[in-house]
């Protein structure tokens, strides 16, 4: 029933031998320098025609027969009891169909739903929030993370203490560490909030049947399938009564996991009005009320030897995460360098703002930015230059040939050593080095169906987030198959499909293709059944390539692949995969480094990156095309993080004064500075196809890569994030 | 939708999203007085007379894509919802409602303009084209093809709107630099960060690539 394989693991200069042992029906991974013929070459995404035209249809662009639009009134107040609501003036509007009062009466942050309504048009269901009475009866708030910790502070949650518990995680002995080391740092850093900003708002198209046991949700989401989970809890229905579709998805980053309040009350007021309802949040609900990236406040001690070896690293971190959890950004610390004494701890505390939610590779853009802020003054101090004091703490041999690479391609040694201007704009250079572990899941399930035309469809209930999911479960099947990508057409984004998990975390490349690649190697198996009496030979003795399905030891003997179809007795075959369990594999975690060149001017604090260079492993490449797309975002995330973005809370009025995509500065076109991308590919092993994913690790070291080039320009270290102007010019002493 | 903001003890900013939503709601109240443009002008009304529109619905005339069409709007419809809502006519997005994203970029007469900071009347007597009137995907202007074979779209979200930027500066400069495509994308936000591809596909519907030739590789390269 399984097979033993040996694979070659690493990377060139650095391989090893590891034997797995693999199900029958899996197909064998494919090894290292194995010559693949689509896989891994560039191409074209293929649903861009569809997103280039606007063809592309997003919930956002759902109409149904007899829809009504939803909207949702959302308190003003920061902290208050609602005492009642008066819907009936909404109710009389005419073209108003449906009117809710939300059973929350406490209200927590401002922008937290209190009632919907569903018209006939979006601007009849604007007229209508505005009829709604409601007595709010307000009450102490605090937004403000070092107000929420006093003793005095109003409660968030009742009785409950602002202050989260604390997590902590100890290795060695810290005390003894820095007692030891020749040279120790101090100092104290801080980001701000940050929101998804996904283009597309969070919202949902909501349909029940007559009978009100069949719920049918298209939502902007990166899991249907939790979505789909969440809403059959909601309602008492059996998940399999729930379909939730979601063909393309206006961006995520992570805010979009779950039935989302919206979705709840866009299915409510469709049971209601007894026709579809469809709810978009505008802009400002969706900067208010939708996930951010909690801020933090990182307390960070490092000390050194004579020899520039790390002796401790010490962070003591707090965030607020709003009404949620989720601030913490102490993994970074535990595991980028090595060291043999790390102590850890972080706090989410609580406050009346909009809860967190996960945003691209949570906890570690805050904790990288201070981990290497801070090795960089511990480099200063030590007079040791920067990359040589990051490779001389890091074990790590992918991290280590991945510094090489950038450094050459930055051109480090130069651009290092450079003397600075005399003028006003000074130039500086930096790096950083980036972790996560996207070695995917089990438990998707797919399936591969070959049509007597020829045609192949691959099914999975996934997602595409824009990472390209289509374009890559194609590119597999199609490498399985022997086919062009083009004859392979890829069905997602539907829980009639076999289940998927969600798009985020890096997860998606690496748990759907191993399963769509053993889907499509089962298809084979069943084409191989048809032609083997044609061509006179056994099923095990044929390939498929180049579109023909041949004898491997005879190639003249072949048969086309349509051909091969044609001979399909119903309409078209099936087979079916499933993602196994990971194995064994080189390593489990992704390297990958970036090198940022700034310029500051230091007469008016304006930070501008000129260069960056990326050196990313995420195992196998499927397309790099796509896969640079993704690094280029995660890359102006991370300038965007670095300099721009800052959800500001106003202390007095407990709201959110920037909820607009005008106030809220976002990195543009002028922004984007020269990209160069290398991929380092390393046979991880771990699945059938060796994709890891990819995402999460191009974002991670980029604010830190920035603001390590600031520093280096200004020589005086910029330890807030987003590095305005003001906070420049008060580095530099000019404030 | 809930536009107001409902923001407490803080008198209202005027933002140009809200003075012109505020203007639509004056016209849905008291009509809406306006002198009409200068193509309707002559067909209709005597120069020099105002035309009065609304509160109510009325019927306006708009050439979308080429095509006369009819619409029974109230003054107070933005064009981006009578090109969305009242016509269909979905790729054109509704992102910031504010012009500050330019992912509801429209040709007016040529020009790119946001269509959610217009209203339906006063894109009267101008030729507008939306991004169905650009291409289709089986017959695809060379910018959309550009954008696909560099890979300038993630998400896709913003696309619509950044392809008829470039396009707009395309035909205004054929010969268009990086330098002036990133101006003339300034407006455009896009939140997957695919900018260096878009630079990419600006010059690469500038100048075609000849057959075979690996140039959508140094996409990154050349932005």
């Amino acid at each position: 029933m399984s097979r033993r394989v040996t694979l070659d693991l690493g990377f060139a200069g650095n391989t090893r031998d590891v034997t797995v042992v693999i199900p029958d029906d899996e197909p064998t991974p494919w090894q290292w320098g194995e010559r693949l013929s689509v896989v891994g070459k560039p191409a074209p995404r293929v649903d861009g025609p569809l997103k280039a035209t606007g063809a592309a249809r997003y919930t956002y662009d759902i109409e149904l027969p007899g829809m009504l639009y939803g909207a949702i009134l959302r308190s003003p107040w920061p902290h208050a009891r609602i005492r009642n609501i008066d819907l009936s003036a909404a109710e009389h509007l005419d073209g108003v169909r449906a009117v809710l009062a939300l059973e929350d009466r406490e209200i927590r942050f401002a922008g937290q739903e209190v009632a919907a309504v569903a018209a006939v048009s979006s601007d009849l269901a604007a007229d209508a929030l505005k009829l709604i009475k409601v007595d709010y009866e307000t009450m102490p708030f605090v937004v403000d993370m070092d107000a929420a910790m006093a003793d005095s502070a109003p409660r968030v949650f009742g009785s409950g203490s602002n202050v989260g518990r604390t997590s902590t995680s100890s290795v060695g002995n810290v005390a003894r560490g820095l007692e030891v080391a020749a040279n120790t740092i101090e100092a104290a850093y801080t980001t701000a909030v940050q929101t998804h900003v996904c283009l597309e708002t969070h919202g949902a198209v909501a349909s029940f049947n007559a009978a009100g046991d069949q719920l049918t949700v298209w939502c902007s989401t990166q899991g249907i399938f939790s979505v789909r989970d969440d809403l059959a809890v909601y309602f008492s229905l059996p998940p399999n009564n729930v379909r939730v579709v979601c063909e393309f998805l206006g961006g995520g980053f992570g805010s979009k996991f779950g039935a989302t309040p919206e979705m709840i009350v866009a299915a409510r007021l469709a049971r209601a009005a007894g026709v579809p309802v469809k709810v978009m949040l505008p802009r400002g609900d969706e900067h208010r009320s939708t996930g951010n990236r909690p801020n933090s406040e990182q307390k960070v001690r490092l000390g050194v030897d004579r020899d520039g070896k790390l002796t401790a690293i010490e962070v003591v971190a707090r965030g607020s995460g709003g009404i949620n959890g989720g601030a913490g950004s102490a993994d970074p610390f535990k595991s980028v360098y090595r060291c043999a004494n790390i102590r850890t701890e972080e706090r989410n505390i609580y406050t009346n703002a909009g809860p967190a939610s996960p945003m691209r590779a949570p906890g570690w853009p805050q904790g990288c930015f201070a981990l290497e802020l801070a090795m960089d003054e511990m480099a200063r101090k030590a007079g040791i230059d920067r990359l040589e004091f990051r490779r001389r703490n890091s074990d790590n041999p992918v991290r280590a040939a991945e510094y090489e690479i950038g450094a050459r391609a930055f051109g480090w040694a130069e651009k290092n050593s450079a003397p600075k201007s005399d003028g006003a704009v000074k130039r500086g250079v930096g790096v950083a080095s980036a972790e996560w572990h996207a070695v995917g899941v089990s438990g998707p399930e797919a399936q591969a169906i070959a049509h007597r035309d020829g045609s192949v469809e691959v099914r999975v209930g996934t997602q595409d987030i824009g990472t390209g999911t289509r374009t890559i479960l194609a590119i597999v099947a199609a490498e399985e198959l022997g086919l062009p990508v083009d004859r392979v057409k890829s069905e997602i984004g539907d829980t009639r499909f076999l289940f998927s998990v969600p798009s985020g975390g890096s997860l998606s490349a690496p748990s759907n293709t191993p399963a769509v690649r053993q889907a499509a190697a089962h298809l084979k198996d069943k084409l191989f059944r048809i032609a083997a009496p044609i061509l006179s030979a056994e099923p095990g003795d044929l390939e498929a390539s180049d579109g023909f399905i041949r004898v491997r030891t005879n190639p003249s003997r072949s048969l086309a692949f349509a051909d091969v179809c044609k001979r399909i007795p119903g309409d078209s075959i099936s087979a079916q995969g499933e993602r196994v369990p990971n194995y064994e594999g080189f390593r489990t975690d992704q390297a990958g480094c970036q090198f940022a060149e700034v310029e500051v001017d230091t007469e008016t604090g304006i930070v501008r990156v000129t260069h960056v260079v990326a050196v990313h492993d995420a195992g196998r490449i499927i397309d790099p095309l796509m896969a640079r797309s993704q690094v280029n975002g995660g890359i102006l995330m991370g300038i965007g993080f670095a300099l721009f973005e800052d959800r500001r809370m106003d202390p007095q009025l407990g709201i959110m004064v920037n909820p607009t995509m005008d106030d809220y500065k976002l990195p543009g076109s002028l922004d984007v500075p020269r990209i160069d991308v290398t991929f380092f590919e390393v046979a991880n092993g771990i699945t059938n196809t060796g994709v890891m994913g990819l995402g999460e690790v191009a974002h991670v070291a980029s604010a830190a890569a920035v603001a390590c080039a600031v520093y280096d320009a200004i020589g005086a270290p910029v330890r807030s994030l987003p590095m305005t102007p003001d906070r420049v010019l008060a580095a530099l002493g000019h404030a | 939708m809930n536009r107001d903001d409902r923001k407490p003890r803080k008198p209202p900013g005027i933002s140009r999203r809200s003075f012109i939503k505020g203007a639509g709601a004056v016209a849905a109240a008291a009509g809406l007085v306006r002198v009409p443009p200068a193509a309707a002008d002559e067909k209709r009304l005597p120069a020099g007379v105002v035309e009065k529109l609304g509160p109510e619905a009325t019927t306006i005339e708009l050439s979308i894509n080429g095509k006369p069409v009819a619409l029974e709007i109230e003054p107070r419809v933005t064009l981006l919802s009578a090109i969305r809502e009242h016509l269909g006519l979905t790729g054109t997005k509704l992102v910031c409602d504010r012009g500050a994203c330019g992912a509801c970029t429209v040709h007016l007469d040529g020009k790119p303009v946001t269509s959610c900071m217009m209203l339906a009347v006063d894109a009267r007597g101008h030729q507008i084209t939306t991004i169905e009137g650009l291409g289709t995907p089986s017959n695809m202007h060379p910018v959309q093809a550009a954008f696909v074979e560099t890979d300038a779209l993630q998400c896709g979200f913003c696309t619509p709107g950044m392809v008829m930027s470039v396009a707009a500066a395309l035909e205004r400069n054929p010969a268009a630099t990086t330098d002036e495509i990133k101006h003339a994308t300034a407006g455009n936000i896009c939140r997957c960060g695919t900018y260096p591809h878009v630079f990419a596909a600006a010059l690469r519907a500038v100048k075609p690539a000849p057959a075979g030739s690996a140039r959508s590789l140094r996409a990154t390269k050349d932005a």
